[in-house]
């Protein structure tokens, strides 16, 4: 019998073992709709997302320019939602701008720990032996330093932006990235798959990119999206202690830092962009945890 | 257990030298003369040139990295460019502030973390586990910096029943032997200075402990909810134990593992996160120190305290491994 054939016929047997069967994703997807918390989640990040994408629509006044002295910490009202800050612009808007910086902030921090993560502990893991040794050396220092004051010191270096604390968040989170994958490369390099590639006479480069990191992405993905919350915590964190977005940015960890001054007389200043961290911090935490539960096959039944 | 304990000491050789690198790398990665970065742009070619010789950036970076090294191991962290005070006499007068209130966090989040924990597996998905939940994952979502100041504006500006700043009233005297003031009030009989630290401790206790208290309580959860399932515990379930023997000396025992792990790990966190904490409650310890050093551009106090604070956190990870090996001998590292 020609290879080709029993090829074919091994496929439909198994369709038919089981027709019902469906993607990973498509079956993780539905258990996060069904899970309330998770689902919760989904509905804060993608609320999110439309109140960045639609910010200038929705805000009522303009984030930097409207506002006077004379409207200085005006107490929430039918006019200002959520109050005014020490130069009279509306905390509302400028909390629905902030979104912006927030998604910003997601998307640059992690998309760095990721892309540097994911190689460093994809080659570590893949090549092993000495480039392994090597690189989880780096890491280990890495990690020798608590991640806030490791961040802290780089901006110090680097100058204080919010472009250096993001790309200071970013590094910090490199290593969990890299540890993560690492271990899952470690797994899946084992599998028949790889090594039938291997056996053909594919490049270790193709196999590494082609192959192994694409059966990682499950780990991948649920440590993306927790660390979207920590990055997004960790940047208002250095912006409230001045060394991230300057000035009118309106930034929440920013915002905070402007209304400490006035805790005892406008505790609004504080208080609503705080809950909006905390709200999109939640947001991720809950998806992620959600996502580790669909994804890790160890919990399924 | 010896060699185990000496191998794993060996082992942190390699990464507290990269560490050491690392820190030493700071001044050096900073863009253009670090010098001039230091001093501002007043500063005349004259001094300039001496904070140059005083920090040997003149020197080849190999020999600089040597006498940076050399001065470590006699406990010389440098000097501070504004307070010309030697940086290490600077932290010793602000670490125990900081150890004081991080130990505080951690006693609080580990009780609570782990008893909340124990309860909520024991009682899987009664009103007290959602409960306990729902509530530490508001806790790793919380902005701290935010808890605090929020904590301070209903505690102290409102019901005024907490010191908002501080680790002493102004007016209550005590006499300082260790600058842990619980410590001290307690070695010098002093209860009015103890009463009046322990107030100041608890609202920026509570802030720096939430992160790592709802960890805790997480960890311990999933990781009890495991051991209770697997048949010793229905052994000794049936053989009539009472529960709470069950629960703390059977189950809580294997479950503590991955628990203490994250205590270990946590308490890096706390010190990083102590510089927030001290921000806000105006706490004289090293994070507000190093926060102010950044700010005001001192290089070497940064470079020294970060340092300082990696080598505590190694050694920290070295006693969670060697607690690890002393709880479970079956562990091997290798």
């Amino acid at each position: 019998m020609p290879v080709a054939e029993v090829q074919s016929e091994e496929e439909s047997r198994m369709e038919q073992a089981d027709p019902k069967e469906i993607s990973l994703w498509k079956d993780a997807f539905s258990r996060i709709v069904k899970s309330k918390t998770s689902l919760l989640g989904l509905i804060i990040i993608t609320l999110l997302i439309i109140i960045a994408i639609f910010a200038p629509l929705i805000a009522p006044y303009h984030p930097i320019d409207d506002g006077s002295v004379i409207d200085r910490y005006q107490p929430p009202s039918g006019e200002h939602w959520l109050g005014t800050d020490a130069l009279g612009r509306d905390i509302f808007s400028r909390i629905v701008h902030g979104a912006r910086i927030s998604i910003q902030i997601g998307v640059i921090a992690v998309g760095i720990s990721a892309v540097v993560g994911i190689l460093l502990g994809g080659i570590s893991g893949y090549l092993g032996r000495w480039v392994d040794m090597i690189v989880m050396r780096f890491i280990d220092i890495l990690m020798a330093f608590p991640s806030i004051l490791l961040a802290i010191a780089m901006v110090a270096v680097m100058g204080r932006s919010l472009t250096n604390a993001m790309i200071a968040v970013g590094i910090v989170g490199v290593p969990q990235f890299a540890r993560i994958v690492r271990s899952t490369v470690l797994s899946v390099k084992e599998k028949e798959f790889v090594e039938a590639a291997r056996a053909t006479g594919v490049k270790n480069g193709r196999i590494l990119f082609r192959h192994v990191l694409p059966n990682c992405m499950a780990p991948i993905i649920v440590q993306t999206t927790l660390s979207i919350g920590t990055a997004i915590l960790d940047a208002a964190g250095l912006s409230f202690l001045g060394l991230g977005a300057q000035g009118a940015t309106p930034e929440w960890g920013a915002m905070l830092k402007a209304g400490v001054d006035a805790l005892q007389t406008a505790p609004w200043v504080v208080m609503f962009p705080g809950l909006a961290i905390l709200l999109v911090v939640l947001g991720f935490n809950l998806l992620g945890d959600g996502l580790r539960d669909a994804l890790d096959p160890r919990l399924r039944q | 257990m010896v060699s185990y304990i000496v191998r794993r000491f060996l082992m942190t050789i390699p990464v507290l030298l990269g560490v050491s690198i690392l820190a030493f790398s700071l001044i050096h990665m900073i863009p253009g003369d670090p010098a001039r970065s230091m001093l501002g742009s007043k500063a005349n070619e004259e001094q300039l040139m001496q904070l140059r010789e005083e920090l040997r950036l003149n020197d080849p970076y190999i020999a600089q990295y040597g006498s940076f090294l050399g001065d470590l191991t006699t406990g010389d962290l440098g000097t501070s460019v504004k307070s010309k005070e030697p940086v290490a006499e600077e932290l010793q007068n602000r670490l125990p502030a900081t150890v004081e209130l991080s130990l505080f966090a951690m006693l609080l989040a580990t009780v609570i973390g782990v008893l909340a924990g124990v309860i909520a597996a024991v009682k899987q998905y009664s009103w007290f586990d959602n409960l306990s939940m729902t509530g530490a994952l508001l806790g790793v979502s919380i902005p701290i910096f935010w808890l605090g100041l929020m904590m301070i504006w209903l505690f102290s500006v409102k019901l005024q029943w907490l010191p908002a700043s501080g680790r002493l009233s102004t007016g209550t005297e005590l006499e300082t032997i260790t600058n842990f003031f619980l410590l001290d009030s307690i070695l010098t009989l002093n209860w009015e200075a103890f009463s009046d630290a322990f107030v100041h401790l608890l609202m920026p206790g509570i802030a720096l402990g939430t992160i790592p208290m709802a960890i805790i309580a997480r960890m311990t959860r999933s990781s009890m909810l495991e051991v209770m399932n697997q048949d010793y515990i229905r052994t000794a379930d049936a053989k009539g134990l009472a529960s709470y023997l069950v629960v703390f000396q059977h189950a809580l025992k294997n479950a503590f593992l991955p628990v203490l792990t994250v205590i270990g790990l946590q308490f890096g966190f706390l010190l990083g996160g102590a510089v927030l904490t001290e921000t806000i409650f105006s706490w004289p310890g090293v994070g507000r120190y190093v926060l102010q050093s950044i700010l005001g551009r001192d290089y070497p106090v940064v470079q020294g305290t970060i340092l300082v604070i990696a080598i505590m956190f190694v050694f920290v990870n070295l006693l969670t491994d060697i607690m690890y090996k002393f709880i479970d001998p079956r562990i091997s590292f290798d």
